[in-house]
C-alpha cells in the first residue's frame, strides 16, 4: 500500500479539476456522486495503508514515497514525497474520514445552490491540500499544502460571492494567514540555509546535532514557524479571522474546523517538535499563546448570539488547550485532543446547520428556543457534541483528551500551577457556553416555525459522529483508571513520549475530579442564568460588549494597519517618481520655448549672430593658444 | 541554420501577412500564427539536444571584418528557454488579438511579427553589434503597436516609451563601443565577439563605467525602480497584444541583458554594486505593489505588479547565487505567463465591458464563470502560490538572496502579503461581490479556452515540475554563470 500513498491526496484533487472544468454541465447526482466519491476513495485508500502499517509496521516506522524531484539547485533538493508515519496516519483517517461525511452532509445542504459543482470543487480541493499538508515530507510540500489550504479557505468563506460582506470575510482571512506565512516562509529560508534541507526528518536530525538548545538560530526558527502556526490556526495575534470565517456555507466551517485548515498549525509544531524542544523559550511561548487565546476566546464564546460564532470561539479556544499541550510537550495528548475535536466540533457544526436550516438562515440564538421536539436529531447531536466539547466525565471523548492535557498541565516536564488552574478556568467557562448555547436553542419556549427536517444524507454524518464523539475516547484512556494509553503510546513512537515529573498533591484522580466539577460549575450557571422557565433578554454591558468584539481586536488592527495602509494607498494613485521625468520633460519644452524666441524671421537679428559667433571664434582661436 | 530560420521566420512571415491582408483578413491572421507555430516547433525541436558543448547550437559568419563584426547567432539553455517563452506567448499574442484588431490587419502582424523576431535576435546574439541591432529592431515596431493601435492616450505612451528606451540604448552603444576600443588597444583587433570580451581583463574603474552603460538600457526594460515610469503608460495603452509581448518579453530581455551580459563582462563591478541593485530591487517589489492597490485602472494595475515581480528578477540576479540566480530564471518564465494570460484577461474584458475601470467592474462571476476563473487562477498565480509557477521563481529568489542579505530578504518577503493585497483587490472587486452594474458578458469562446488553457497548463508545469526548466538553465563547466556562481555571498 505505501505505492499508493500518492492516491490519496491525488483523488479528491483530480475530481476537483474535473468539477471546475466540466461541473457546470453535470447533473446535480453526478457531481454529488463525484464530490462524494472522490473522498470515500481516498479514505478507504488511507484506512487500507493504516491497516497494513498497523499490520506491520515497516523499519523506521515509517514509509517514503518519492515520487519526482520537484527542484534541484546548487544542493538544494526539495522533492514531490509523501511520508507516513503514526502522526500522518492519524491525521490523514481523521481528515479523510470526517472529511468524508461533510462532504455527504453537504450533499444535502447545498442541494439547492446554484453552485452545487463549484462548491464541491472547493470542497475537494480543501481536502487535497490538507491531505498534502499532512503527508509532505518536507517543509516545501508541506508549505504548498499549507498555502493550498489557505487558498480554498478563501474561496469558500467568500464561496456566496455576491454579499460584500462575505468577499471581506474571505479576504480577510487569506490576508491574516498570509501574514502568518510570510514568516513561516523566512524561517523556511533560514531552516534551508543553515541546515542544508527541508526534509522534515533529516532537518530535525540535523537540528538536534548542529544546534544547542535555547541557541539563538533554533529560537528564530522555531519562533517564525510558530508564526506560520499562529496564524493558520488562528492563535493570538492572528485569531481574527476565524469568527467572521463563518459567511461561508455551513459545511465549509465544519471542514476549517474540524478537519482542515485550523488544526495545521498544531500539526505543523507537533511535526517539526525537535526545534521546538530546541527553543525553550519559544515552547514555552506557544503555551502561553495557547493559554491566552483560551481564555480569551472562551470569554467571547460566552458573549456571542451568532450560534456558529460561539462555536467559532469555541475552536479557537480548543486549538488553545493544543496549543497549550505543545507548549508544554505533551505532542501526544495535543493530536488526541485534535481527533476528539474534529470529531465533536464537525458534529457540531453539522448539527448547527440543520438549526440554522429549519431557522430560515437566521443565526441569532435569541430567536431560537424549543427546538428540542421539533429537531430531535439535532438537539442529541448538540447535546452528544457540546458534552464532548465540555467534557462530560468519563462518558464523552472530550473528557478525556482535554483531561489528559489538564493532567499534564500539571505534570508535564514544562507543566505548573498556572497553566493548570488557567486549564481548568477554560473548562469552566466551555461548559459555562455550551449549555447557554443549548439552553438558548432547544429550550424555553417556541419562537418560530422551522422550514426544515435533515434527510438521510445529512442524518448519516450526525449518527456517525455521535457515536465517534463517545466512542473516541477510549482509545487513549488514562492507566490511573484502568486504562490503555493506546492512541499516545502509538504516537510516542515518533513524538517524544509524555512525561510525568511534578509527582505533587495533585495526582491524575484529582485532576480528574477537578475536571469534572469544572464541567459542573459550568452546567450549574449556564441553567441558572438560561433555565428553561426563566425569561431570557440578551444582556448588554461594557465587558459583554468587549467580549462579544472579540476583545477589540479587529478594531485596533484597524488603526494600527489598515488604515495607514489605507491612507498610504489612497495617496499613491499617481507615481511620484514620473513627477521627475515629467518635470524633465516640461524643462525641456520650456528651453525650446526660450530658443524658439531667437527664430524670429528677422534678417537683421540673424546677420548680428551670426557676426557675434564669428568675433568670439576669432577670439577664442586667437586667445587660446 | 537553424538559428537563422528562428529570426527569419517571423521576419518573412510579418512581410507575407502585410501582404496577405489585402486580400483576406482571415489569410493574414493564419499565416501569422502559422509562422510563429512554426518556430515554436523548430524551438522545441532543439530542446533536449545534448548540451555538453557550450551551445547547443551556433552560426558564425563574417558581416563586417574591418570592424571586427560577426554575424555570430548562439543558443544555449537561457536563450531556448525564453525563445520557447518568445514564440509561446507571440502565438497566444496573435490568437488574443483575432477579434480586437480591426483596423490595418496586416501592417498590425507585420509589426507583430517583426517585434518577435527583434526579440530573438536579442537571445539568440552573441556578437554584441549584432546584438544591439537587434535590440534596436524590438524597438520601432513596438512603437508603432504602441502608437497606432493602443488606447486613449497611446501617442503619448508610445513616445515615452521610445524615449526611455532609445536614450538608455544609447548608453549600451557607448559601452559596446568602448569595449571593441578597449580590446583593440589590448590586441590591436576590433572585435564585438562575446566570449572574446568575456575573457577580457579591465581596470576596475573601467568596469565599473562600462557596467553602469549596459545595466542603464537593461535597468530601464526590467524595468527597475526608478526607471520603470515608462512601464505603466505603455502597458496601459498598448492593445492586448502589445501588453502580453511588452510584459512577457520585452521586460525580458533587460534581465535576459544582466544575466547575459554584465554579470560575465563584469563580475567585478556586480559584486561591488550588488547591495545597491538589490536595494532597488526590494524598493521595486514593495513600490510596484503598493501602487498596484492604488490603481482603478485594471491594466494599469497588472502593470505595476510587473514592476514588483521584476523586482524579484533583480534581486536574484545580483544576490551573487546559483539558488537565486535560478529563481530570477524560473521568474522570467512564470511571470511572462502568468502576467500575459492577466492582461489578456483584461484585454477579454475591454473588448466585452468597453472600460478598464475597476470600480465599474464587479461580481462578474456571476455572468462569466468561466472568464472569472480563469481570471482568479491567474491572479492567484500572480500572488505567489504554491504550485504555480511564479512561487518557484520567488522562492528561490528569496531562498538564495537570504544567503547574501537576510535583513533586506526580510523585507523583500513582505512582498508577499503586499502581492496578496492586490491579488484580493482583482478578485474582490473585478470578479466577486454583486454585480452592481448588472453586466451580461458572453463567457469564454473556445478559442479564448485555447489561449488560457494552454497558460494554465504551463504555469502548472512550471509550478510542479520546475526542474524541466531548471536542468537546462544548469551550465556546462564553461558557462558564464559558473563565474557569478564564484562570487562571494555578500555578508551584511
Amino acid at each position: 500500500m505505501q505505492h499508493l500513498l500518492w492516491l490519496i491526496p491525488a483523488f479528491p484533487f483530480t475530481s476537483a479539476v474535473v468539477l471546475a472544468l466540466t461541473g457546470s454541465r453535470f447533473s446535480r447526482r453526478l457531481i454529488a456522486w463525484l464530490g462524494t466519491a472522490s473522498i470515500a476513495l481516498s479514505a478507504l485508500v488511507a484506512i487500507l495503508t493504516a491497516a497494513q502499517f498497523l499490520q506491520s509496521p515497516p523499519v523506521g516506522n515509517a514509509w517514503t514515497q518519492h515520487l519526482w524531484v520537484w527542484m534541484d539547485v546548487a544542493g538544494f533538493r526539495p522533492e514531490i514525497a509523501f511520508y507516513f508515519d503514526p502522526v500522518a496516519l492519524v491525521m490523514v483517517l481523521v481528515v479523510t474520514f470526517v472529511g468524508f461525511l461533510i462532504h455527504l452532509y453537504s450533499v444535502e445542504y447545498m442541494r439547492d445552490d446554484d453552485g452545487f459543482a463549484r462548491f464541491f470543487a472547493y470542497m475537494n480541493l480543501f481536502v487535497a491540500a490538507m491531505l498534502t499538508l499532512v503527508l509532505a515530507n518536507n517543509l516545501l510540500l508541506l508549505y504548498l499544502g499549507w498555502e493550498g489550504v489557505g487558498l480554498c479557505s478563501f474561496l469558500l468563506i467568500g464561496f456566496w460571492y455576491r454579499e460584500p460582506a462575505n468577499v471581506r470575510a474571505a479576504n480577510k482571512a487569506f490576508l491574516v494567514t498570509r501574514v502568518g506565512d510570510t514568516a513561516m516562509a523566512i524561517g523556511l529560508f533560514l531552516i534551508a540555509t543553515q541546515l542544508q534541507t527541508l526534509d522534515i526528518q533529516e532537518l530535525m536530525r540535523r537540528a538536534n546535532e548542529q544546534w544547542p538548545i535555547g541557541s539563538g538560530i533554533a529560537i528564530a526558527a522555531a519562533a517564525l514557524l510558530l508564526g506560520g502556526a499562529v496564524g493558520k490556526s488562528a492563535q493570538l495575534p492572528l485569531q481574527t479571522w476565524l469568527p467572521d470565517a463563518m459567511a461561508g456555507p455551513t459545511p465549509t466551517s465544519a471542514l476549517i474546523h474540524a478537519a482542515t485548515m485550523v488544526t495545521a498549525g498544531v500539526y505543523l509544531i507537533a511535526r517539526t517538535n525537535a526545534l521546538f524542544i530546541l527553543a525553550p523559550q519559544v515552547q514555552l511561548a506557544v503555551a502561553l499563546i495557547g493559554g491566552a487565546t483560551m481564555l480569551l476566546s472562551a470569554c467571547s464564546a460566552i458573549a456571542q448570539r451568532d450560534l456558529k460564532r460561539v462555536l467559532a470561539y469555541s475552536t479557537m479556544s480548543q486549538i488553545g488547550y493544543m496549543f497549550l499541550a505543545l507548549g508544554l510537550g505533551a505532542w501526544s495528548a495535543a493530536l488526541f485532543h485534535f481527533m476528539t475535536h474534529a470529531f465533536f466540533k464537525a458534529l457540531l457544526f453539522l448539527a448547527a446547520g440543520v438549526v440554522i436550516q429549519a431557522m430560515h438562515h437566521d443565526q441569532d440564538m435569541f430567536h431560537m428556543g424549543g427546538l428540542r421536539s421539533k429537531l430531535p436529531l439535532a438537539f442529541w447531536s448538540f447535546v452528544i457534541g457540546g458534552s464532548a466539547l465540555a467534557g462530560l466525565p468519563l462518558i464523552t471523548a472530550g473528557f478525556f483528551s482535554k483531561d489528559l492535557i489538564l493532567w499534564q498541565a500539571w505534570a508535564g516536564p514544562n507543566g505548573n500551577g498556572w497553566f493548570w488552574i488557567a486549564g481548568m478556568m477554560g473548562a469552566t467557562m466551555t461548559s459555562f457556553y455550551t449549555y447557554r448555547m443549548i439552553l438558548l436553542v432547544f429550550y424555553g419556549p417556541e419562537k418560530r416555525e422551522i422550514s426544515y427536517k435533515p434527510g438521510a444524507a445529512a442524518a448519516i454524518p450526525l449518527c456517525v459522529l455521535c457515536v465517534l464523539s463517545v466512542l473516541g475516547g477510549y482509545v487513549d484512556t488514562p492507566p490511573d483508571f484502568g486504562g490503555v494509553p493506546a492512541l499516545s503510546n502509538f504516537l510516542n513512537s515518533v513524538v517524544p513520549p509524555l512525561n510525568e515529573v511534578h509527582v505533587g498533591p495533585i495526582t491524575e484522580i484529582i485532576t480528574a475530579l477537578c475536571a469534572s466539577a469544572a464541567f459542573a460549575i459550568g452546567l450549574g450557571f449556564a441553567y441558572f442564568i438560561y433555565a428553561p422557565w426563566r425569561k431570557i433578554v440578551p444582556r448588554e454591558d461594557l465587558l459583554l460588549r468587549l467580549w462579544y468584539s472579540g476583545w477589540g481586536v479587529d478594531w485596533l488592527y484597524d488603526h494600527l494597519f489598515a488604515a495607514p495602509f489605507r491612507f498610504v494607498v489612497n495617496r499613491s494613485a499617481s507615481d511620484v517618481v514620473d513627477a521627475i521625468y515629467t518635470g524633465l520633460a516640461t524643462l525641456a519644452d520650456r528651453i525650446s520655448l526660450l530658443l524658439r524666441v531667437t527664430q524670429s524671421g528677422r534678417i537683421r537679428l540673424y546677420a548680428t549672430g551670426v557676426a557675434a559667433g564669428s568675433i568670439v571664434l576669432f577670439a577664442v582661436i586667437l586667445f587660446a593658444r | 541554420m537553424i538559428l537563422l530560420w528562428l529570426v527569419l521566420i517571423p521576419l518573412i512571415g510579418g512581410a507575407v501577412s502585410l501582404v496577405a491582408a489585402r486580400t483576406s483578413a482571415r489569410a493574414c491572421r493564419w499565416i501569422a500564427a502559422g509562422a510563429i507555430g512554426l518556430d515554436l516547433l523548430l524551438g522545441i525541436s532543439l530542446w533536449g539536444s545534448p548540451s555538453n558543448a557550450r551551445w547547443i547550437n551556433e552560426l558564425n559568419y563574417a558581416w563586417i571584418p574591418q570592424l571586427g563584426i560577426r554575424f555570430h547567432l548562439a543558443i544555449d539553455g537561457l536563450s531556448l528557454a525564453l525563445l520557447l517563452l518568445t514564440f509561446f506567448l507571440g502565438l497566444m499574442a496573435i490568437l488574443a488579438s483575432w477579434t480586437e484588431i480591426q483596423e490595418r490587419i496586416g501592417f498590425f502582424h507585420f509589426n507583430l511579427l517583426w517585434v518577435l523576431a527583434g526579440i530573438t535576435g536579442v537571445f539568440l546574439s552573441v556578437d554584441l553589434f549584432l546584438f544591439y541591432l537587434f535590440w534596436e529592431l524590438m524597438l520601432v515596431p513596438m512603437y508603432f503597436l504602441i502608437g497606432i493601435w493602443g488606447h486613449e492616450r497611446r501617442v503619448y505612451a508610445a513616445i515615452k516609451f521610445f524615449l526611455f528606451t532609445q536614450l538608455s540604448g544609447l548608453l549600451m552603444l557607448a559601452a559596446i563601443v568602448a569595449l571593441a576600443v578597449i580590446h583593440r588597444q589590448g590586441t590591436g583587433l576590433f572585435t564585438f565577439d562575446y566570449e572574446s570580451l568575456v575573457n577580457m581583463p579591465l581596470s576596475p574603474a573601467a568596469a565599473s563605467f562600462l557596467m553602469l552603460g549596459f545595466f542603464a538600457a537593461f535597468a530601464v526594460k526590467l524595468p527597475a525602480f526608478p526607471f520603470h515610469t515608462w512601464l505603466p503608460d505603455a502597458h496601459t495603452e498598448a492593445p492586448t497584444a502589445g501588453s502580453v509581448i511588452l510584459a512577457g518579453l520585452l521586460l525580458k530581455t533587460g534581465a535576459y541583458g544582466l544575466i547575459r551580459f554584465v554579470l560575465p563582462l563584469f563580475p567585478g563591478p556586480a559584486r561591488d554594486f550588488a547591495p545597491v541593485m538589490m536595494t532597488l530591487g526590494v524598493i521595486g517589489v514593495l513600490y510596484g505593489a503598493v501602487l498596484a492597490v492604488a490603481q482603478n485602472d485594471f491594466k494599469r494595475m497588472i502593470a505595476y505588479t510587473s514592476v514588483s515581480h521584476m523586482g524579484f528578477v533583480l534581486i536574484g540576479v545580483f544576490a551573487g547565487n546559483q539558488i537565486a540566480l535560478t529563481g530570477a530564471f524560473v521568474q522570467m518564465i512564470s511571470h511572462g505567463i502568468s502576467t500575459g494570460a492577466l492582461f489578456i484577461i483584461a484585454g477579454v474584458l475591454q473588448q466585452r465591458m468597453h472600460t478598464r475601470e475597476i470600480a465599474r467592474m464587479g461580481g462578474l462571476w456571476e455572468t462569466a464563470p468561466a472568464l472569472s476563473g480563469a481570471g482568479l487562477f491567474f491572479v492567484m498565480a500572480s500572488v505567489g502560490l504554491p504550485g504555480l509557477g511564479d512561487f518557484v521563481g520567488e522562492f528561490l529568489v528569496l531562498f538564495g538572496a537570504y544567503r547574501a542579505h537576510i535583513s533586506l530578504t526580510a523585507v523583500a518577503t513582505l512582498g508577499i502579503i503586499a502581492a496578496t493585497l492586490y491579488g484580493l483587490k482583482i478578485s474582490s472587486q473585478v470578479f466577486q461581490g454583486p454585480n452592481r452594474n448588472n453586466w451580461r458578458l458572453p463567457d469564454l469562446v473556445p478559442r479564448e479556452w485555447v489561449i488560457f488553457g494552454s497558460m494554465m497548463l504551463c504555469l502548472l508545469w512550471l509550478g510542479l515540475y520546475p526542474q524541466s526548466f531548471i536542468r537546462m538553465f544548469q551550465p556546462p563547466p564553461a558557462n558564464p554563470v559558473q563565474n557569478v556562481a564564484l562570487v562571494q555571498p555578500i555578508r551584511k
